[in-house]
């Protein structure tokens, strides 16, 4: 690898790595982000690459593992380019007909297209495709194109362009103004305005400034950042170091989850090209800017996400917050002016330094500009990571993109913002997603974590799956956030065991109450959300829960009980032998009978008997019927006995 | 230094850059609850028994008074209706611990707080980390530390130092606010575990 002394040169070599590639040879990609890794990726790699040579196309037909596309739903994803003929949920046995029929014989291969649910009719494009066409992937589209391992793919791409436009036509105040007036936000949570930030930090009284990758993504569900910089890592560099130049830092510091394997090696290995290139290290492509980046590993602890936390770990102690009544810009590692971004944030900052400010602002809302990636997740048809532009309502993210409720079911709510957010109701699907309107409902951005939840879904078993989730993140240092959470979660169980009293209700706000005003960090002060939002909108669940021991959505299991309608039962044995517990007594030509001491809820019966019979009940907040008796349980089958 | 002149339940209080709340309010003799500051560590902000409410640039707000630092003009208020209620709550969700704490159940007094409010949980500890903290910034042995997090959190001596250094010391334990005996207790277990190789060997 050459070093590149100046713009000049970066160009010199993009043009020498294009001449080289023809945009009409078939290149098949294949996802091998972190899902489709899981599910089955790596095989159908090995299987490419065996087909390719078998079929003798070695050097005719290119082939590249890029980064997550997104559609996790339907993974493992192949794309072939030129074309973008798109083919789902692959396995090893299907390449060599694809490698047959659509890279030889220029022919699609129908069963493995999208079929679209609602008119069976097959997409062949990946543009075409609901999922992909109502989507706007500034950030995330570059993705599918390229091999994260490959800074020559970056670099085809434009990469690294910003950065010499940065260095060479405008000075660090300029790079400022530039984001400043973009109105770019943190997309880690808070949406805080990230030209202020840098320009406090720039300010700070100190020599030596840092700048910092928040990859230490945790909201249960969430994984854009994971995906950006395993799929991505050189765009999220680039940001970081016009950021570091334009705030005057020279040191870097990429924290990322060890949990996120992918996303370390991958990273490691985008900075040894960038050092290569001269993108990072000394005189910085000439320009006299130096910067370099270290990785640091996070031990897998959600509460290092807070910055002062993250900043805390880095130090090499334990990620506890501090207080931040002096911004961490000012004040962060070791004392040292510290500028912390979220992987989305610094993944913006190429785009609006190559395309400017105003650019930006035409995309988004008056308070949030731009798109935003969510990690669309839940009871819905296409889960996966969207990227939409800020102002897209609810509805066009759940039903157009996302594909509507999974089975035909109504949708119920949707949780955004992770453990700090919270619950959107229904009334709402129409309410246009930015930073603001989030936060009038009560809810927040966070990092863009989406969980649509359908009519299945109970809202104070939802409340309290996150407070039990923050009963063991949190740092547990502040006596309001970790007694608070503690007393909260006791209620909520309580609750949703049947045993809530009158006053719990009461009791949950004022302690929810409490946890807000006085704790130390954002994770206490925003820990009570989840269950003040559940109570804001779905109060009613809550007294069925306490004042009839009942669960609306048949979720929890000691409010609900499972019943064979004797009338509709047709004694097909099916959930009798399924029942894991063998409580379901009954025959061949028996009426089953659930066996209600045995019965341990699982569900089994109701999910298997078969849907003409329709016979399994479930039942909440009422007696369950007494067994019919032995007697009458007979049934007389005419037909068969002729 | 140069001075800055804020306000405290209405008097007019002098400090200099970089006190904190509670610094200015203890040199003017103002009164603010605390539980978990001690004059001789670093602020550390975990109890929040001295939040207060300030206001500043025309916004109210509940602060930690023991690290939020003086600034020109600042309007606090040691006791309002926001806070007392704050504390309240604080005192009995950290009485559910340790009920028997005489400095809790003089502050409970105060605010009306009622001890058996909630289950009790008798940890005996409200983790305000003054053992851990002495033994860290003051002595700087780090016998003691906490341990897990979130509601698992917990402190627990070190048996490998403790065994060495804290037989001539125990200088933690009459720091402890909920009972005296509470450190002498982790020590004693840590020492006496079964499993420690550092349990005294039996006079068999």
């Amino acid at each position: 690898m050459p070093r590149i002394n100046s713009p000049a040169e970066l160009e010199e070599l993009r043009k020498g790595i294009l001449s080289k590639r023809d945009p009409n040879k078939p290149c098949i990609t294949l996802c091998s982000g972190t899902a489709c890794h899981a599910s089955g990726s790596e095989e159908v790699a090995v299987s490419i690459e065996e087909e390719i040579k078998k079929q003798g196309l070695s050097g005719k037909v290119d082939f590249r593992r890029t980064g997550c596309h997104g559609f996790c739903e339907k993974g493992p994803i192949i794309v072939i380019h030129p074309e973008k003929i798109c083919y789902l949920q692959i396995e090893p046995k299907d390449i060599p007909e694809i490698v047959s029929q659509t890279i030889k014989g220029k022919k699609v291969v129908e069963r493995l297209l999208y079929t679209d649910p609602g008119t069976n009719e097959k997409i062949i494009h990946e543009y075409e495709i609901p999922f992909y066409k109502n989507q706007k992937r500034l950030i995330f589209g570059s993705n599918g194109e390229i091999d994260p391992k490959s800074i020559d793919d970056y670099l085809a791409l434009g990469g690294y362009s910003a950065l010499a436009k940065a260095l060479f036509k405008m000075t660090p105040e300029q790079v400022l103004a530039e984001v400043k007036k973009s109105n770019l936000r943190g997309r880690g949570g808070g949406g805080f305005p990230t030209g202020r930030k840098w320009e406090e930090c720039r300010n700070a009284p100190g020599e030596i400034k840092y700048v910092i990758v928040n990859a230490d993504e945790g909201d249960p569900g969430a994984y854009m950042d994971r995906s950006l910089l395993e799929g991505n890592p050189h765009s999220v560099l680039e940001g970081l170091i016009i950021g570091a130049y334009a705030i005057g830092s020279h040191e870097g510091y990429i924290y990322v989850r060890q949990e996120y394997p992918l996303a370390v090696e991958n990273v490691g290995i985008a900075i040894e090209q960038a050092e290569k290139y001269g993108f990072l290290g000394e005189n910085i492509l000439g320009s006299g800017f130096d910067f370099t980046i270290k990785v640091h590993r996070g031990a897998g602890a959600f509460v290092s996400g807070e910055s002062s936390a993250l900043m805390t770990a880095i130090e090499g102690k334990v990620g506890e917050p501090r207080p931040k009544y002096i911004h961490t810009a000012v004040k962060g590692i070791w004392d040292r002016p510290s500028c912390l971004n979220n992987v989305e944030t610094w993944a913006t900052v190429p785009l609006i330094i190559n395309n400017g400010a105003d650019w930006f602002r035409g995309i988004g809302t008056e308070g949030s500009k731009g798109t935003k990636i969510f990690s669309l997740v839940g009871k819905v048809n296409n889960t996966g990571l969207v990227e939409v532009p800020m102002g897209m309502t609810l509805r066009e993210i759940i039903f157009n993109v996302g594909g509507g409720i999974r089975g035909g079911k109504k949708f119920k709510a949707v949780q955004t913002g992770g453990p700090s957010g919270g619950v959107i109701p229904e009334k709402y699907i129409d309410l246009p997603i930015d930073f603001d309107e989030l936060t009038k409902v009560g809810s927040m951005m966070g990092s863009g974590g989406m969980i649509v939840m359908d009519e299945d879904t109970c809202m104070v078993d939802t409340a309290r799956y996150f407070l039990n989730f923050l009963a063991d993140e949190s740092c547990g240092k502040c006596v309001p956030c970790r007694e608070g959470i503690r007393q909260m979660l006791k209620v909520l169980t309580n609750i949703t065991k049947g045993k809530g009293k009158k006053g719990d209700i009461e009791l949950l706000e004022e302690l929810a109450e409490v946890t807000r005003d006085a704790s130390l960090c954002a994770l206490g002060r925003t820990a009570a959300n989840p269950v003040m939002s559940t109570i804001h909108y779905f109060r009613d669940e809550y007294e069925a829960h306490i004042k009839e021991k009942r669960c609306p959505a048949y979720v929890c299991k000691e409010l609900i009980s499972y019943y064979i309608d004797p009338d509709k039962c047709q004694a097909c044995m099916i959930c009798l032998k399924q029942c894991p517990v063998g409580a379901i007594a009954g025959g061949k030509n028996q009426i089953h009978v659930i066996v209600q001491e045995k019965c341990i809820k699982c569900k089994t019966c109701f999910e298997v008997c078969p849907s003409r019979f329709n016979a399994v009940k479930k039942i909440s907040g009422e007696p369950v019927p007494p067994p019919i008796p032995e007697e009458a349980r007979i049934i007389a089958r005419k037909s068969k006995e002729k | 230094m140069s001075e800055i002149t804020l306000q405290i339940d209405g008097r007019e209080v002098k400090a200099k850059k970089g006190m904190t709340i509670l610094e200015a309010a203890q040199s003017a003799g103002i009164f603010i609850p605390t539980l978990c500051a001690h004059e001789k560590l670093e602020p550390y902000g975990a109890c929040r028994i001295c939040t207060v409410e300030i206001e500043t640039r025309g916004r109210t707000n509940l602060v930690a008074a023991c690290l939020y630092p003086v600034e020109p003009n600042l309007l606090v208020k040691t006791r309002s209706k926001r806070v007392d209620k704050v504390r309240k709550m604080l005192l009995e969700l950290m009485l559910a611990h340790a009920p028997d704490a005489v400095e809790l159940q003089d502050l409970a007094k105060e605010y009306g707080a009622n001890k058996d409010r909630f289950e009790k949980e008798s940890s005996f500890c409200v983790l305000c980390g003054l053992c851990v903290r002495y033994c860290a910034e003051v002595k700087k042995k780090n016998a003691i530390g906490f341990v897990d997090r979130g509601v698992r959190r917990e402190v627990a001596f070190i048996p490998e130092i403790a065994s060495r250094e804290c037989w001539d010391c125990k200088e933690c334990f009459p720091l402890c606010p909920t009972e005296a005996l509470q450190a002498a207790f982790l020590l004693t277990k840590a020492l006496m575990s079964p499993s420690s190789p550092y349990a005294p060997e039996s006079e068999e």
